[in-house]
Parts: structure tokens; sequence; C-alpha cells
């Protein structure tokens, strides 16, 4: 294919993958959203692959045929509970790509200069450090690894120290001509793998839907990256779409939590306690009793209910109840009561995680609502039950300055008349916070596995609309 | 903020903008609630009522000075009654203004400098229906017709057998079944008439059936569905067939309700002479449709006629017949604009929510009516890849994050986004063209350039098209741009060449594997998901 063909090829791919993220806009277009990306994959792998030169087609077979089934296996297998582990191992094929094909651009020495080692040099850090964080946030997400945070003594100057080594790396590597300095950039992918997996073990589990979505938009600078370096604009614009989405959501996560992205990636809060737990602090201990629960009255109360609100949280995906809970709201919507669910932003380890949970369990997208759009409504309601959430319905987040969750929005279910609180036990949440709504006189717990307490109120309910 | 509620000065008019219990919801939202004495009094609402929710009764002066003034009617701009001039430059006035009919008006809103909002022309979208004044004040209308039928109708609607004999019921044809309509419907079953109803569109049957009415169609294969929840004219065999469905209609019937109104157009003529000719002495017509002219060839718009022993109401002032319900409903739907505009801590006219886009009129001098043409239903299906695209139709993420339509307009507002896309353009094509570099390899610090503003480019287009993503979405978004930063596997394959090393190309390869494992693996996934999204 000639150069200009070529040129129009990326353009059009360019166009598709912007239409594809518009389209993933609302709920009517994403489909055809995903349709466009794959059209603009397509075309650009097919305009590349035809260009003039390109003739070792059975590496690029090999290669296209065993990823394309290794791919479709996953994602055929994958459960919607394991879509954060997913999504972080999909980020570090990126970075390692962007690292392989730093190494091997650099081999082929297809361009020379300084400017050209910078590219390659930037490209490999980069991808260096998605490949080692995403891979650590996969394990973490996994549960491989414990989501409490590894803070190593003196961690932001051992950072600090690393970041300039790579730097100095970087130096030395310019300084030679030709294919000669694999040496320094061997050091140098070293260091940036070291950086990416402390950086990222260094952050805590609730605190996942930041990272994830952070590294997403590092995979993106990458392809830019690579894009510098290949002098390819498609890559260089795809790659900035990408890395603008993922910062983006970053940002859309850091509001929802009330802090800094600084504060996220470097402040090892988040965390199961932080430090052991007396040290964290001055927040107000919590004091009265709290009030057990049965399955037999939440579901009395249910029966008897018009407004009936579900907070589910990172609980709910770990007892896979989301079945259940589809279940329920099904028998429930039979009785005419108004049942809907309230999405916290940071609700689960991944941003909408628990709208792509409920879409599974076939809940209808237009009754799963946004914190903001039923705020105002808990008032009026009559049940709210709360499925393996904690810090997203704490009220110390609105009332006490001392905690550290101070100034994060949350679902006001304190407001109604009734909450139901499904906990496996008495702890804290990740935030490591003591949580006061345990306490409040309008509050019931119901201890035990979410999945096992839904059983019973969804065998209850059916006996109930049976007789 | 002051906020005042003056006193209706129109004639008849007995409605008030705002009940007590609507006005408390006003002070909620942080206003101080001015009301003009007596203001409530047409609708049974006494001053001392407005008092008890921490309202302050004030002169007509006093009303019209707040830096929010809400009223039913438009204010009058007559010799007799300059209310115009009551109102301070620069305050926002909420009221019915049908601007359409009213260009004198716009023009005093204008060169007052007045911020118009115009209730009639909220639109007709779902998260607008609280908004929705003219749906309550239909509802009240088609409910009041029923009533004010009954009134002068001579007989039981509901059958009965008594000692003296059997009353039949009164049978009521209602033609329209929009808001007014179905709530004819509703009223007239309720009194435990027989109910039949005819509509163009098929789509409101199960509607009328759920009230106990009867549908009528002809049979005809047409539908009336025009745009907004509106009806559009129909073909002339249509209106023939629809004609002879109502001649016969007309021997049987006692009650006529007629709802009928195409917008921008007069009310059709559906119930002409012969037909009225043709009912029973006493049978009554109640055309709520008056205003734009009539359903009925003989209504008088605003009266009472008869014509060979069958009455025909034209009455406009139904909703007014009703004045405390009616204003207890239109300021509910002013208590959610209001919410809409930020309330008083945070008020703001903001014209990027197409809700205020679509009801205001007039702004600082300028008149903004009518809207800019309504979004095609998705938006997102035909969007530019031009540096800055159209104001993204209410970024959903500004329900997760109020501050994110304000980031959006960084830089400026919109103006100023397309001036940033313009000098990142005109840069990028000064370094491609201008600045005399070729394109050879070497010159590789002005390629560097051009690729630094392509670059800046696309941040700034992602910038720009990721805010309008919702919430739900943020999963299959994450996948999708996943899959697509697998774009990567381009750098291995420009690599699949004999003119480097083999070993290079044998990295290479490795890298298209995993990118590959990236493309189909985040496309499926994304697809498995999106799938399960279901209404």
């Amino acid at each position: 294919m000639e150069t200009a063909l070529i040129t129009i090829a990326y353009l059009t791919s360019a166009v598709l993958f912007i239409l594809s993220l518009r389209g993933l806009s609302s709920q009517e277009t994403a489909r055809s959203g995903n349709t466009y990306g794959m059209l603009g994959m397509a075309i650009a792998i097919f305009a590349t692959v035809t260009a003039d030169g390109i003739n070792q087609y059975a590496f690029i077979a090999v290669a296209l045929v065993v990823g394309a089934l290794v791919g479709r296996n996953m994602a055929a297998k994958v459960a919607m509970t394991a879509m954060p582990e997913l999504v972080a191992l999909l980020h570090s094929f990126v970075g390692l790509a962007a690292v392989l094909v730093g190494y091997a651009t650099y081999i082929a020495q297809t361009k020379t200069g300084s400017v050209f080692e910078t590219e390659i040099f930037v490209d490999v850090f980069i991808g260096g450090i998605t490949f080692t964080g995403s891979v650590v946030a996969y394990l973490k997400l996994k549960g491989s690894l414990s989501g409490k945070p590894l803070l190593l003594p003196g961690r932001h100057a051992l950072n600090l120290v690393a970041a300039l080594a790579a730097v100095g790396m970087g130096y030395w590597f310019t300084t030679f001509d030709g294919a000669e300095g694999l040496l320094p950039l061997a050091l140098m992918t070293v260091i940036s793998f070291a950086l990416g997996a402390h950086l990222v073990a260094a952050i805590g589990g609730a605190d996942m839907p930041v990272v994830v979505s952070m590294l997403n938009s590092y995979s993106g600078w990458t392809a830019s990256a690579a894009g510098f370096m290949l002098g390819n604009d498609l890559l260089i614009i795809t790659g900035a779409l990408v890395g603008s989405s993922g910062a983006i959501l970053s940002i859309i996560m850091c509001r929802a939590m009330n802090r800094s992205i600084v504060n996220v990636i470097f402040g090892g809060f988040g965390t199961g306690g932080g430090a052991p737990a007396p040290a964290a602090g001055s927040a107000a201990a919590v004091t009265g009793d709290i009030q057990e629960t049965d399955v037999a009255e939440v579901v009395e109360r249910l029966a008897g209910a018009k407004n009936v609100i579900v907070v589910p949280g990172y609980g709910m995906a770990v007892a896979r109840a989301q079945h259940k809970v589809q279940e329920m709201t099904e028998l429930l919507r039979e009785q005419g009561v108004n049942i809907r669910f309230g999405i916290h932003p940071v609700a689960g380890r991944l941003p909408g995680h628990m709208n792509v949970l409920l879409a599974e369990a076939n809940v209808p997208y237009d009754i799963v609502l946004e914190m903001d759009e039923l705020n105002d409504d808990f008032p009026s309601t009559d049940v709210v039950l709360v499925i393996g959430a904690n810090d997203i319905v704490n009220p110390s987040a609105m009332t006490d300055e001392s905690s550290p969750i101070y100034g994060m929005p949350v679902l006001e279910v304190w407001k109604s008349e009734f909450v139901v609180m499904m906990k496996r036990s008495r702890g804290t949440g990740y935030a490591g916070v003591d949580n006061p709504l345990f306490v409040e006189p309008c509050t019931r717990m119901l201890f035990g596995d979410a999945g096992d307490s839904m059983d019973g109120i969804v065998g209850a309910l059916r006996e109930r609309s049976g007789s | 903020m002051n906020l005042g509620i003056p006193k209706e000065s129109h004639p008849g008019e007995r409605r008030v903008a705002a009940s007590p219990a609507a006005a408390s919801r006003f002070v909620e939202l942080g206003f101080d609630v001015t009301v003009e004495a007596g203001a409530g009094d047409g609708a049974s609402y006494p001053d001392s009522a407005y008092e008890a929710i921490g309202a302050k009764i004030g002169s007509k002066e006093d009303a019209f000075s707040a830096d929010v003034v809400l009223k039913v009617r438009a204010p009058r701009d007559e010799d007799d009654a300059r209310e115009l001039d009551l109102i301070r430059e620069d305050a926002t006035l909420i009221s019915y203004v049908f601007p359409a009919q009213n260009d004198a008006l716009v023009a005093s809103l204008q060169a007052r400098k007045i911020t118009a909002l115009a209730m009639d022309c909220v639109p007709r979208i779902t998260r607008a229906q609280k908004v929705d004044s003219l749906s309550s004040m239909a509802n009240i209308a088609g409910y009041r017709a029923v009533i004010e039928a009954a009134n002068e109708f001579g007989s039981f609607f509901t059958g009965q057998f008594t000692a003296a004999g059997k009353v039949p019921p009164a049978k009521v044809l209602v033609i329209g079944a929009g808001v007014a309509g179905l709530s004819a419907i509703g009223a007239a079953r309720g009194l435990g008439a027989i109910v039949r109803a005819f509509d163009t569109r098929e789509s409101v049957r199960d509607q009328i059936k759920s009230l106990g009415g009867e549908f009528l169609t002809v049979e005809i294969e047409e539908s009336g569905e025009g745009g907004g929840g509106y009806a559009k004219t129909m073909s002339k065999e249509f209106i023939d067939a629809e004609m002879a469905l109502f001649r016969e209609q007309a021997k049987e019937v006692d009650i006529v309700i007629t709802t009928a109104l195409i917008p921008g157009k007069p009310a059709p003529k559906l119930w002409l002479k012969d037909m009225v000719e043709t009912m029973k002495p006493g049978s009554v017509v109640v055309d709520l449709a008056a205003e734009q002219g009539g359903n009925c060839d003989l209504t008088e718009p605003g009266a009472r006629a008869v014509h060979d022993g069958v009455v025909i109401l034209g009455y406009t002032d139904m909703p007014s017949r009703m004045a405390t319900v009616a204003s207890d409903l239109y300021g509910t739907n002013l208590g959610h604009l209001l919410d809409e505009l930020g309330g008083a801590g945070t008020f703001n006219v903001d014209l990027d929510n197409d809700i205020i886009r679509g009801a205001i009129i007039t702004q600082e001098g300028e008149v903004l009516w009518p809207p800019p043409a309504a979004p095609e239903p998705s938006p997102a299906a035909k969007p530019t890849p031009k540096p800055a695209p159209e104001p993204a139709p209410k970024p959903a993420a500004a329900a997760v994050t109020p501050e994110a339509p304000a980031a959006t307009s960084e830089g400026g507002g919109f103006s100023g986004k397309v001036l940033v896309g313009l000098a990142l353009t005109a840069l990028w094509l000064w370094l491609r063209f201008g600045s005399g570099a070729s394109n050879s390899v070497g010159e590789t610090e002005s390629e560097f350039l051009q690729h630094v503003t392509v670059f800046i480019l696309a941040c700034f287009v992602g910038w720009q098209v990721i805010w309008s993503v919702t919430a739900a979405l943020h999963t299959p978004l994450m996948s999708v741009t996943n899959a697509i930063s697998g774009i990567i596997v381009v750098g291995g394959l420009v690599l699949a060449t004999d003119d480097v090393p083999q070993v290079a190309a044998i990295i290479g390869a490795i890298a298209i594997l995993f990118a590959t494992i990236n493309i189909v693996g985040g496309f499926m996934v994304t697809r498995r998901m999106l799938r399960m999204f279901n209404k």
C-alpha cells in the first residue's frame, strides 16, 4: 500500500476510535461504539500489514492468531466479578508490548540521533512502569497479594532515587551510537519495573478504582510514546485518547473520594488502617450498641415497603450475590414496590463495576441510579439494603472533621426509615474507619455472607408471594 | 436571594404561582420569599399560610422587585397595569410567556434586560417531566372538563336501577388521549360513565384501556405519532374515515370532550356543525382546544354556547377554575425548575442544561428563543472529530461530579475551545508545510515538534469526548480503551520486515502477540458486557 493511502487509513482509524469513545457515552450507542473501535483496529492492522516492505508474514500470522485465540478465551471465560483483574492484566500487556517494541526498534535502528534515543527511552520507561504496576494491581485484585499497602521506610526517597537513576541511565544511553547502548537500556528497564511495582504496592485496596484508571491512562501514554518513537501519528493520537480517558476517569474517582490524585498515589491511605489503627488517631470513637436483625424481620420490612433502595458494594461482588439481588428485585417489583439501586462512584474495585454486575444479573439499567440522582430520596425511603458496602455509606464523612474520609460524598442512607447493613463481620471497611451508621437507631445489622443472606430473603419472599 | 410571588392581575385568573406548601420548598432552597398581600386569595390560600412557612407578606412593588419573580401569567405590559416596569433589570422572571404568540412581550423583556424563563417552553423530555407545568395544567383541565360537563348535563353519569325506573349510563367520547384526554377518561370513568376515546396514535391504546376507556380507531394503517409526544396532521383518507366514525358516535354519545392539538397550528376541526346537530338535545360538548380556535365548529372561546339544545363549552380557564390544586402543582413545577437553576446558593442560568436552554426566552438583552434544534435522540451517533465538539449535551459525568461541566469549559467556554483547537491546527500546518521542513530522516527535531502538536490535539479531543461518558459505562469504557491501546500492535508490525535484524523482528512479533491478546480480549469482553445492559 502506498504511503498516502496508509496515512488515509490511519486517519480513518483515528476518527473511528474517537467515534468509539464517543459512542460509549450512553447505553443506546455503546454497542455501535464498540463496533467502531473494532473497525478502526481492523483498518489500522490491515493498512500496516500491507505496507511496502512488510514481508515477515509468518511472524505476523502466528502472533496474530495466537494472540487472538488467547484474548478470545480470556474474554469469554472471565467472570464479571473478576473484571477488575482482567482489566489490570490487559493493561500490563500494553506495557509489556511497549517495552518489547522499544527494544526491537532500538535494535533495528530505524532512525538515529539523540531525539530518537530519548523517545525509545521514554517509551520503555513508561511501558515498564505500566507493566509491573498493572501486574501488581492484578495480583492485589486477585487476592494473591494482600490489599494492604506495602509501606517501605523512606519510600518517597526510594522513588525519587529510582527516578533519578533512570534519568542518569537515559543520559548514559544517549551517548552511545548505533545499537550499542543495550546495557543502560536494560538497567533502566529494571529500574522502571521496580518503580512501577513499588508505586502500586504502596496503594491500598480501596483505592484500586483510581489505580486501575490511572494505569489505563499510563497504557495510553505508553502507546503515545511509542508513536513518537516510530514517527507514527496514529499511535500518538490513539495513545493520547486513551491516556486522557484514563486521566479523566482517575479524576472522577478521586473527586468521588474527595481526595487529590497525588494523595492517592503517594498517600498510602485507603488501606485497612494505613498505620496500625490506634495511631490513625483522633477520629471520634464510635460508641453505642448495634442492633442485630434476622432474615425474617428484613423480609417483613421489605414486604411492607413502598420505596426500597439497594446500595451494593464490593461485598456483593465478593459474595457473587448479584443474581440473588436481581431475583429479590423482581419479586418486589411484582408486588409493586419501587425498588432502585444507588451506586456510589467508587463502589467496587473498578469504575462502574457495580453497574456491570447488576447488568449481568439482568437488573434493568433504568432503576440503577447514581448517587446524586437519589441522595435526596432517602428521607422518603422505607427500607435501604446495604449489601457489602461500608465507607460509601459512612455518615462521619459528613459530620466528623477528624475522620480520614471527611468530605467524601456518601449515600445518605441513615436518613431513611430502616437500614439493613449486610456485613460479614463488625470490622471496619477498607478505609479503616469506624462507621457510626452501625449504631444509628434506624440501622439493623444482618451479619453473615451476603450470598447466604440474600438466599434466605429471596426464599422467604417467594413463600410469601406463593401463599 | 429574594424571590417574589405577586398576585395575578389578569382578569379572571384565580391561580397564584405557588401554594404555601410549594413555597416552603423555595425556602428550603434558600430563597427569601416575599408574597404580595392577597396573592393566594383566589386559590384559597390566606396570607397567614404563607407566613407560617417563613415567607414575608409585602406590597406589589416588593414582590415584583425581587431577584427572582414567579408568576403564572406573564406580567402585564398594558397602560392600566405596567407590571413589567416593576421588575428590576437583570432579575429573573419565570412564568408562562407563549413567545410565539407574544412578540411584543418578548421585545419588552429583551429591552428591560430581564432573564425570562417560560414554563410553556420547558422541553418535553423525560428528565423535564417534573418541571412540565403544561402537563400538570392539562391534567387539571381534563378533570375539570368532565366536572363542567356533568354540571351542564341533565342526567346521571352512572347507570341506575331505581324503583322509579332505569337510567342508562352516560356515554362520553374523548377525542385526543394526551394528558388532558387521559385525565378526562379517568374522571368520567370515576363518575360511572361509559367512556370511549379516539386518538390517531396507536401507542396510547394501552393507556386508554388501563383507565377503563374503550379505544376507538379507524381501519387505516397510518401512525399519527408526531414529535415531542404530540400527534401530527393526518392524510385526507384518514380524516374522512375519522369523520365517518365521529358521525356514527354523534348519534350515541351524550358528552364529547375534545382535546386535539397539533403544535404550531390552529386546533384541527374535528367536531363539525352537523355532528352537533345529530346529538341529542341536552348533550354537552367541552372543547379544551378552545384557546387555539377549538376542535368544534361552534365553539366560542371563553364562553358557553348553545346550538340546537346542545351546550358547547369553550372555557379557556379550566386550571384557574381549580386554582387551589393548580397553584400547588404549578408551584411544585417551579420548585423543581429552581432546583435545576441551583437554588439560591448556586443560582446559575446554565445554558448547557437542556431544560433551562429550552425554557429561556431572553437573557441580558438578547433573545435566546427559540432554542437550537433539539439534539438527536442519540447525540453520540454523529460526533465530529473536531477539536471542539458540540458542547456535550449535559455531560453525564456531571451527575457524579458537580464540577465536571466546569472542567469541560476550561479555556474560556466554547469559543475558547475552538480557538485553542484552531491555534493548534495552525501550528501543526506551519510546522508541517510552512517552516520549510522536509519530512526526511535527520530532521527529527522538526518532526518531533509536529508530533508534539498532534499529541496535544489528540489529548484535547480525548478530554472533550470522555467527560460525557455516563458513570454506569465506566467499566466498558475502560475495557474498550484497553483494546484500543492495543494499537501498539502497529509498532510490532512495522518491524516484521527483512530490513531489520532478525532478532528485532522476533521481539516485534512477541509484542504483536501481546497486543493482539489485548485487542481481541478487550473488544470481546466489552461486547459481552454491553450485551448485558438492558432496560
